[in-house]
């Protein structure tokens, strides 16, 4: 007989079991199956994504209201899947060169990808924890999976100090809520916050569970880890973390502010719209100096969640599918771009991370450079590419809502971070061409890049009408 | 099929061809340019004659719904028509500008080009608004490459200082866009043309849209990125951008700041007569004094767009009737100007006036046609800019003498400062040996300029080709905005009112 949770579970089911035998596939078959386990893992990520379509992956509560399978969280499984799917296709080719164990990579990110799915179900703050701490000790481990390299342990060491710190901060954070409320549930906390005003120690709490969470979607000020980890970290497993973990934070995020603490929207508003202006123009300002595409890139994730934020501020039904619409979308930006990172090979085919070392690659590899570019554009969000539509979206919900200044700060910011995002396209079209880069053999990484590079081209405004309204049924949900 | 898709296949045709020249060689994608360019230009002929100057408002108008808030909606009236002629005449005469003086990176050159013949074509049409915005955007893309990869030693500042300064006032229309969504509740400009917006709103409103129109067209002080983009792109980057781009800041005014917040407008006359005012006298003291050619051109540009404020905001009949006529000249002297300085950098590799002298001599063609722009440049009745600085000045009269005195001494500042070019260059002997050996215009050359002969002398001998297009939409707005535009100062009159001149009678 099977249990009656399974239907709205199938995909993280799909995903726990299979990475289990995956990770005893793996300690079996050693370096020789790396390449199997990676097909193997990707294969079950898509066959998870596919179980989410159909009405049980969206049934409601499971296991007594712990988590649930709704519309949001199906949304965001959506993205996260396929996105730690290409984290797994971009590792190929990259770690066989080296003396590291391969195998272990496509298992952790698997196990990172069922965390990430806790958190987007979550719907009480125990979930919340146990989702992401799987989530987190899996990319510890992948921060330092390049033993070998220093700035890989280094990235890894510091990933895992600060993450705990965060983590404690969290739990302290939710032992308050619990508390002051009496219970883990977001729904039994919202009834709490919505009995007259809120007492100092539910504050607290706010405080510290949206401190927590903004450590773990790496906006300022707790972004200090990510320039430094996003470096020291194996390119993969940085687009991996600029990706999937970035989503799954971020719609956690927006959970835990609309359902858990939805009548004390005027408490956390102020958090969020102060968080979203400091990661925008941070995220913005201190990208100029950087000569790292990868440090440069991080600071690009940190500007492009402070525009998600912008939405979130706006609360209500439009800023959350508003916010949607650009995770959805900046995940496929992000991720079109780490994959031409990791094309970026010099002439041994070692990884080159230099800025510099893009000069003329309009000249040299003119496909490569224009959809580099494109990514750039539409990273800076500038029409008629895509990534300018969810940009859109997010101030149109917060002018909706009366955050006219909101708007016209962030949009500002627009300006500010166009500038490094031009001086990349700059260096590759208007430089003299440097040494070019070695071929990458991955025809599978190349049409990644190529879809990905359509998406945000100006064909992506035909995915308007289907994207939105999906976006708005589910964030109709947390309703 | 394509009879009712009209504005769409008139967009898609240089796009596709622009994608197509990305997979051809140099030669090949020259003449897919070509062909491309030529093909639209024909298919604006065809919208010319089709376009009944009596008819609906909107005509070849096209929607198709793309989900959320953004439709693909196209149609035209014939302020637009007017300025997508000007667009796609202008284009071949770019791409033949560039056919030898161009030879690196030939299909790459040709694709961006195309790509924002396509996005300009795609603004003037644009029927929802933030059709309009990606469009008016998008071209900053295609223009900042053209000036950074071909332009000349100082590039690179110039390409940022053109991207940062037009994003920048962009933007701020974007916030006001959407506001304007949330108010009026829809984004499909005919719509917007007749709502009215609250008037404390139609202040910030006005300001947002200025920003981004008065970067573009551009005002003083904003201007300043024009001299650089100019001297740097290459000659037919500097003809589309004078020729066309510059003209979708004063499209701008006309299609949304002044009917979609008169009250704004009005508020902002005396602001708008100031600027317009320095501008014209400011900048027509700076060409006075440039040593190279293109810059001279560039501020003299500035000079003229100044005009097209002042008529606009004079909110006459003959004001706005001679600021489209003015941004049509302007598009066709401008634009051959610097492919006459083109030429002669084409031949000797700078544009230092000062190298220049007596090519009347050697170079007899040249000359006189030269002499024509300078002509037309300076305002001489019987050319191009004469019917729209005449109708402009006289629409500013109307409104404001002192702001009509200030604009005429620009008139006089601009014959000198052209006239003294033309005798720099053309007259006297030859300052170097080089210059005297230069030979007269080619068969290129002549297919390049002539054209923009005859349009110039067409518009001056006849403007009334140009006027009937527009004279109906010209009134739809007026009905916007005479109801809030102040009374001019011009009919007053000293002593007891004994002598009352009404301008408004005489047209």
């Amino acid at each position: 007989m099977i249990p009656r949770f399974t239907a709205p579970l199938l995909p993280e089911l799909i995903l726990s079991i299979g990475g289990t035998i995956l990770m005893i596939l793996a300690a079996f078959t050693g370096r020789r199956g790396s390449g199997v386990t990676s097909w193997l893992a990707v294969a079950l990520l898509i066959g998870a994504t596919i179980a989410l379509v159909g009405p049980p992956s969206h049934a409601g509560p499971v296991f007594d209201g712990l988590v649930t399978a709704d519309l949001f969280a199906s949304f965001g499984k959506a993205i996260m899947f396929p996105a730690a799917a290409v984290a797994i296709i971009a590792a190929h080719g990259w770690f066989e060169r080296g003396t590291e164990h391969a195998s272990e990579y496509s298992v952790l990110i698997v196990f990172a990808a069922v965390g990430m799915s806790v958190m987007v179900s979550a719907t009480s703050l125990i979930a919340l924890y146990v989702g992401l701490e799987l989530n987190s000790l899996a990319g510890y481990v992948l921060a330092s999976y390049r033993r070998t390299d220093e700035r890989s342990a280094e990235a890894g060491l510091k990933y895992f100090v600060l993450g705990a710190l965060a983590s404690g901060i969290l739990l302290y954070g939710i032992s308050l809520l619990y508390g002051f409320t009496g219970t883990t549930n977001f729904t039994g906390i919202a009834a709490a916050f919505g009995r007259g005003a809120p007492s100092l120690g539910l504050l607290f709490g706010l405080v510290f569970l949206l401190a927590g969470l903004a450590f773990k979607a790496s906006v300022v000020p707790f972004h200090m880890w990510t320039p430094d980890v996003y470096e020291g970290a194996p390119t993969p497993v940085t687009a991996f973390f600029a990706s999937a973990p970035k989503v799954a934070a971020v719609l956690l995020s927006v959970r835990v502010c609309v359902e858990g603490l939805g009548p004390a929207t005027d408490a956390w508003r102020q958090i969020v719209i102060f968080a979203a202006l400091a990661s925008i123009f941070l995220g913005a300002v201190a990208a100029y100096g950087q000569t790292n595409i990868k440090r440069l890139l991080a600071y690009s994730s940190i500007n492009n969640v402070g525009f998600a934020l912008v939405g979130l501020a706006a609360a209500g039904p439009r800023g959350t599918s508003s916010v949607l619409f650009y995770m959805a979308v900046y995940v496929v930006m992000t991720l079109g771009a780490f994959l031409c990172v990791l094309w970026m090979r010099d002439a041994e085919g070692r990884p080159v991370e230099d800025i510099e070392s893009l000069s003329g690659l309009a000249q040299t590899r003119p496909g490569f450079a224009a959809a580099f570019a494109i990514f750039m554009f539409s990273l800076a969000g500038i029409p008629p590419l895509f990534g300018f539509w969810p940009k859109l979206l997010v101030f149109t919900a917060a002018v909706e809502t009366g955050y006219v200044a909101l708007a016209v700060a962030a949009i500002l910011g627009t300006v500010i971070g166009a500038y490094y995002y031009l001086k990349i396209v700059k260096i590759m079209y208007m430089d003299e061409p440097a040494a070019p880069y070695r071929r990458v053999r991955q025809p599978v990484q190349g049409l990644l890049i190529l879809v990905a590079a359509l998406a945000v081209s100006p064909l992506g405004y035909l995915l308007i009408g289907p994207l939105s309204s999906l976006t708005d049924r589910a964030a109709g949900t947390l309703f | 099929m394509i009879g009712s898709h009209l504005l769409t296949v008139l967009i898609a045709v240089p796009l596709f061809a622009g994608v197509l020249c990305l997979f051809v060689r140099a030669e090949g994608a020259r003449w897919i340019a070509l062909i491309a360019t030529l093909l639209d230009l024909a298919l604006s002929a065809y919208l010319w004659v089709t376009y009944d100057p009596n008819g609906a408002q909107w005509q070849f108008v096209e929607s198709v719904p793309l989900g959320g808030a953004i439709n693909w909606s196209l149609g035209i009236d014939g302020i637009a028509l007017v300025l997508i002629a000007l667009t796609t005449f202008l284009m071949p005469i770019c791409i033949g500008a560039s056919w030898r003086s161009i030879q690196k990176r030939v299909p790459e050159y040709m694709a961006y080009f195309l790509l924002m013949e396509a996005l300009i074509l795609g603004s003037f049409s644009a029927q929802d608004l933030f059709l309009f915005y990606v469009f008016f955007e998008g071209g900053l893309i295609p223009m900042y490459l053209i000036i950074g990869i071909w332009g000349g030693a100082e590039r690179i500042k110039a390409s940022y200082k053109f991207f940062l300064y037009t994003l920048f006032g962009s933007v701020l229309m974007l916030i006001a866009m959407l506001y304007m969504r949330s108010v009026a509740g829809t984004t499909y400009i005919p719509s917007l043309l007749v709502f009215n917006f609250p008037r404390e709103a139609q202040t910030f409103l006005f300001l947002a849209f200025l920003a981004s129109f008065a970067v573009k067209l551009p005002l003083w002080p904003v201007h300043t990125w024009l001299p650089d983009a100019h001297v740097q792109a290459p000659t037919a980057g500097s003809v589309i951008l004078a020729g066309v781009l510059l003209k979708l800041g004063g499209y701008g005014f006309i299609r949304f700041s002044l009917p979609m917040f008169p009250e704004g407008s009005v508020q902002f006359i005396p602001l708008m007569f100031v600027l317009s005012g320095i501008a014209v006298v400011y900048t027509s003291l700076v060409a006075l004094v440039q040593r190279d050619m293109k810059k001279l051109i560039a501020y003299s540009s500035v000079a003229h767009m100044a005009f097209v404020t002042f008529g606009l905001f004079a909110m006459n009949r003959q004001g706005i009737e001679g600021a489209m006529l003015v941004m049509l000249g302007h598009g066709l002297v401008s634009g051959a100007l610097f492919l006459c300085v083109g030429v002669v950098y084409d031949r000797l590799h700078t544009r230092e006036i000062a190298a220049y002298g007596g090519l009347s001599d050697n170079m007899p063609g040249y000359a006189l046609l030269f002499m024509v722009f300078t002509m037309a440049s300076v305002g001489l009745p019987g050319l191009s800019n004469f019917p729209g600085e005449f109708l402009s000045s006289v629409g500013t009269y109307r409104a404001s003498s002192w702001a009509a005195i200030v604009a005429t001494t620009g008139i006089i500042l601009g014959a000198a400062y052209m006239l003294w070019l033309y005798w720099r260059i053309c007259f006297g002997a030859a300052r170097t040996p080089e210059a005297a050996a230069m030979k007269d215009l080619d068969v290129r050359e002549w297919w390049l300029l002539a054209p923009i002969a005859l349009a110039v002398v067409w518009m001056g001998v006849y403007p009334e080709s140009f006027l009937r297009p527009i004279r109906k939409d010209v009134g739809r707005l007026m009905t916007r905005v005479e109801t809030v535009a102040p009374a001019g100062d011009s009919h007053l009159t000293p002593g007891n009112g004994a002598v009352h001149i009404d301008m408004g009678a005489m047209h």
